[in-house]
């Protein structure tokens, strides 16, 4: 007995120790180490890789996007101000410059305020895809700098959403409103136009021309993203299966940390919104979470007694052969 | 002809037609086992039960998947992840019992390997046992196509490309493998036939054969004791069981092995509900595209010793190199030319070689993991160069070794 359980002390060290060398080991090893900034959007790590005529550029702008900070917004100005963003993002706008502007009712909620600044004061800076601009004034929200220019204002606008735009979010809206104009997700019926209408097909001929119809409009609006994104950004079901934590956190918070050079933007959420987001990604590529937490512990308490009677059993029959 | 009469019970009526007790009798209650053994015996029934998971999961994800290039990805990451009932269950066993399966398998190996149970009568236990391991090595992979994702795609690719030969540029070989250019629809769905038809009924017969061999030599003992069986038997039927060094496999046997199973199932279950990703390469969750190569290419973890001693050399001498690693282990029984069976401690330098032998595939294992890079790269030549040195040594060291 002792001895088969030095036996066995063996066979469990080798086994743990490949285990840890080609998991925890290897991919330490192989994935390149990224700061997470606890998604605190300070321009930090922007300042750090921009190519040195950009930094100084870099360092204002993050530097004017603190003090703006700082100024105490007054939410009722800020309403009147609004009504310019919802010149763009409203339910139904058309595409702009490559996307549809996303509806902003939940924007309080899930992004972080630093962002929201930095977004109005020049959007391709604060999502840190200014170098794909000789001008960050030709962004698709770029004309936002000279219509909302004033610290002020600014201010209000965000302590407007902040107020006003914060309430209850689902991870559905978070996901839709963050993520949803780049990022299919098909195994929620998710498109860049929507969500995939009920639609019924002609009984004469089996055809659902208005499924036709509507697949014809997502290609085209695909087309379009794909055009000003330089790809088209791959759909997410089951990317929570395919990206650890870390990469998700970092990637949202900052693209280009991960990806050098993506067109991907920066999406400022704060942790509420990344947690909704993640939420929604575990609906679509993680359903049965739910179902194996549940069922788990009968399994392994089935074979738990199993393996007492087994035991039982077997001593029984070996006790008389010593 | 067998006398039929009025059978007074279905155990009567059986025996009088398929001679049911005297099958009884040669498979189980006098089939004897020796008694001086340890629970690393009860690893080929932990492989037999394994595989009998691995093919009940298999009939049900089965039902479901599709093999097609625009639809496997989703068939199995949504159809049977989603919508099926407890198709998540079932697509978790058959990943773990995939990867388990090795773990016991390389287990049940080194057990053969340290208590000497490849020589003096048992060579066919080992070169049987070695089929099984190449055989489930091609299951293992034709397997890991069928999801479709970048790894499935990637690793196809790799692996197949393997078979130009270097050099010789066997380009036709290759293609005429994939039935295509690259991998695509042929591709997948001959890998389909291969892993749910053509090898698993292989691998059933190659069991039968693996059991078959272990009939005559009898299983090894944990002193590696050469004992006259009749004798012994017949101890154990007078009574005598303290005297006797043998116990009948059923149910003495077998209910150290229900034992040792289930404590198993226990890792087992604990890994398909809880850690399973381990299993399932997060890269196969990202859909096949031939024009992005992901960034690390490797196989799963049972292939990476033979991957890493393929990758430290230049194309020509690796791909040689990678080929005697897949065949050596066959030539155990006749490179081993020491006449002792019995554990390695007891085998003076012998003692020594297992125990490099099972670090250094260890060290290949991690290597073959990384990129190849720097440091990593070095480890890996040398770690491969002992691989070789050791098998070379084996004759010699075990030639010099003192009769027991
Ligand atoms: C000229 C049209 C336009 C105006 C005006 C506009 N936006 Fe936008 N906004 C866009 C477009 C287009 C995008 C999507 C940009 C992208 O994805 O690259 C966007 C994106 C956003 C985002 C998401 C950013 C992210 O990183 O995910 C927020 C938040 C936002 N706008 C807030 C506002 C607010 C607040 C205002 C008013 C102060 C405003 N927008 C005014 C067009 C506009
Ligand atoms: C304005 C469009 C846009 C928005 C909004 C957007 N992304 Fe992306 N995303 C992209 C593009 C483009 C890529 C492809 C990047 C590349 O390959 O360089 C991408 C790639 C990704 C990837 C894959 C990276 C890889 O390893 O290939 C992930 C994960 C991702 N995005 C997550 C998100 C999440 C989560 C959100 C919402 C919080 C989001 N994205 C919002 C455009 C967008
Ligand atoms: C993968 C499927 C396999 C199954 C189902 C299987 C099954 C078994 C069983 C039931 C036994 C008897 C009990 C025991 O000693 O554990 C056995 C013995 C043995 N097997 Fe396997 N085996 C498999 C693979 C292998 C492989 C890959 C090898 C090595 C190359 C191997 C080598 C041996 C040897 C040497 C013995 C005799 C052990 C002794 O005499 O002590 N087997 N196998």
């Amino acid at each position: 007995m002792n001895k088969e359980l030095k036996i066995f002390g063996v066979v469990a060290f080798f086994t743990l120790l490949l285990y840890w060398g080609v998991e925890p080991f290897a991919h330490g090893q192989m994935h390149k180490h990224v700061d997470f900034n606890n998604f605190v959007y300070d321009g930090k790590a922007d300042i750090a890789a921009a190519p040195a005529d950009k930094k100084e550029a870099k360092e204002t702008f993050w530097k004017e996007v603190g003090e703006i900070s700082k100024l105490k917004g007054d939410p009722v100005a800020g309403e009147a101000t609004y009504a310019m963003c919802t010149g763009c993002h409203m339910e139904g706008a058309p595409n702009m410059g490559g996307v549809i502007p996303p509806v902003l009712d939940n924007a309080g909620a899930i992004y972080d305020k630093n962002y929201l600044i930095a977004l109005i004061k020049d959007p391709a800076m604060a999502s840190n895809v200014d170098h794909k601009y000789a001008d960050t004034m030709t962004h698709p929200m770029g004309s936002i700098k000279s219509m909302v220019s004033q610290p002020q204002d600014i201010a209000n606008v965000v302590a407007y959403l902040k107020e006003k735009k914060a309430g209850a979010v689902t991870p559905k809206q978070a996901y839709e409103q963050a993520c949803g104009r780049c990022h299919a997700n098909r195994y929620v019926n998710w498109t860049q136009l929507g969500t995939v209408p009920k639609t019924e097909k002609n009984l004469a001929t089996g055809i659902d021309v208005d499924a036709l119809k509507f697949k014809q409009a997502v290609a085209e609006e695909q087309a379009l993203v794909a055009d000003y994104m330089g790809k088209l950004p791959p759909d997410l079901s089951i990317i929570i299966r395919a990206r650890s934590h870390h990469f998700l956190e970092t990637i949202v918070e900052n693209p280009q940390s991960q990806l050098a050079g993506t067109a991907m933007p920066r999406v400022g959420l704060n942790e509420q919104g990344f947690e909704k987001v993640m939420e929604y990604l575990e609906v679509s590529g993680d359903p049965s979470k739910v179902a194996r937490d549940a069922l788990g512990p009968w399994v392994i308490g089935f074979f738990v007694l199993f393996t007492i009677l087994a035991y039982l059993w077997k001593s029984s029959l070996w006790r008389d052969l010593h | 002809m067998a006398r039929i009469e009025n059978a007074k019970s279905v155990n009567e009526w059986l025996d009088q037609r398929i001679g049911l007790n005297t099958l009884k009798k040669v498979m189980q209650t006098e089939y004897w086992i020796p008694k001086n053994i340890n629970f690393l015996w009860a690893m080929g029934m932990v492989l037999a039960a394994t595989f009998g998971l691995l093919t009940i999961s298999g009939i049900f994800l089965l039902m479901y998947y599709q093999p097609h290039v625009d639809h496997a990805f989703d068939s199995v990451n949504y159809l049977i992840m989603t919508e099926v009932g407890y198709g998540w269950l079932w697509r978790h066993i058959h990943g773990i019992g995939a990867s388990l399966v090795f773990l016991i398998i390389y287990i049940h190996m080194f057990v053969g390997i340290y208590y000497g149970s490849y020589k003096k009568g048992r060579e066919l236990i080992w070169i049987s046992g070695m089929l099984l391991f190449v055989l489930f090595s091609a299951e293992a992979f034709s397997g890991y196509m069928l999801p479709w994702g970048q790894m499935s795609y990637w690793a196809g690719m790799v692996i197949t490309n393997l078979f130009a030969g270097g050099s010789l540029e066997a380009v036709g070989l290759v293609e005429w493998i994939r039935g295509d250019y690259v991998p695509a629809q042929a591709f997948l769905t001959r890998f389909f036939m291969l892993h749910v038809f053509l090898l698993p009924l292989v691998i059933i017969g190659a069991i039968v054969f693996h059991f078959g061999t272990l009939r005559i030599p009898h299983v090894n003992n944990q002193d590696g004791e050469d004992f006259d069986y009749e004798e012994h038997a017949e101890l154990y039927k007078a009574g005598k069981v303290k005297e006797s060094k043998v116990i009948p496999f059923s149910p003495v046997f077998l209910s150290k092995d229900v034992f040792v199973m289930g404590v198993y199932f226990i890792l087992f279950f604990y890994l398909v509900f809880y850690h399973f990703n381990f299993a399932m390469d997060p890269v196969n969750f990202d859909p096949a595209n031939g024009l992005n190569t992901p960034a690390h290419i490797y196989p799963e973890w049972y292939f990476l010793w033979s991957y890493e001693i393929l990758r430290p050399f230049p194309t020509d001498p690796g791909l040689v190199a990678f080929a005697i690693a897949q065949v050596i282990f066959f030539m155990l029984p006749f490179l081993d030319r020491s006449p002792n069976v019995a554990p390695a401690n007891r085998r003076g330098l012998f003692h020594i070689w297992f125990w490099v032998m099972l670090v250094d595939l260890l060290v290949l294992t991690v290597m073959g993991k990384l990129p190849p890079e720097g440091i990593w790269n070095v480890i890996g030549f040398w770690a491969a160069i002992v691989f070789f040195a050791l098998w070379i040594a084996l004759p010699f060291i075990t030639k010099a070794e003192k009769k027991l």
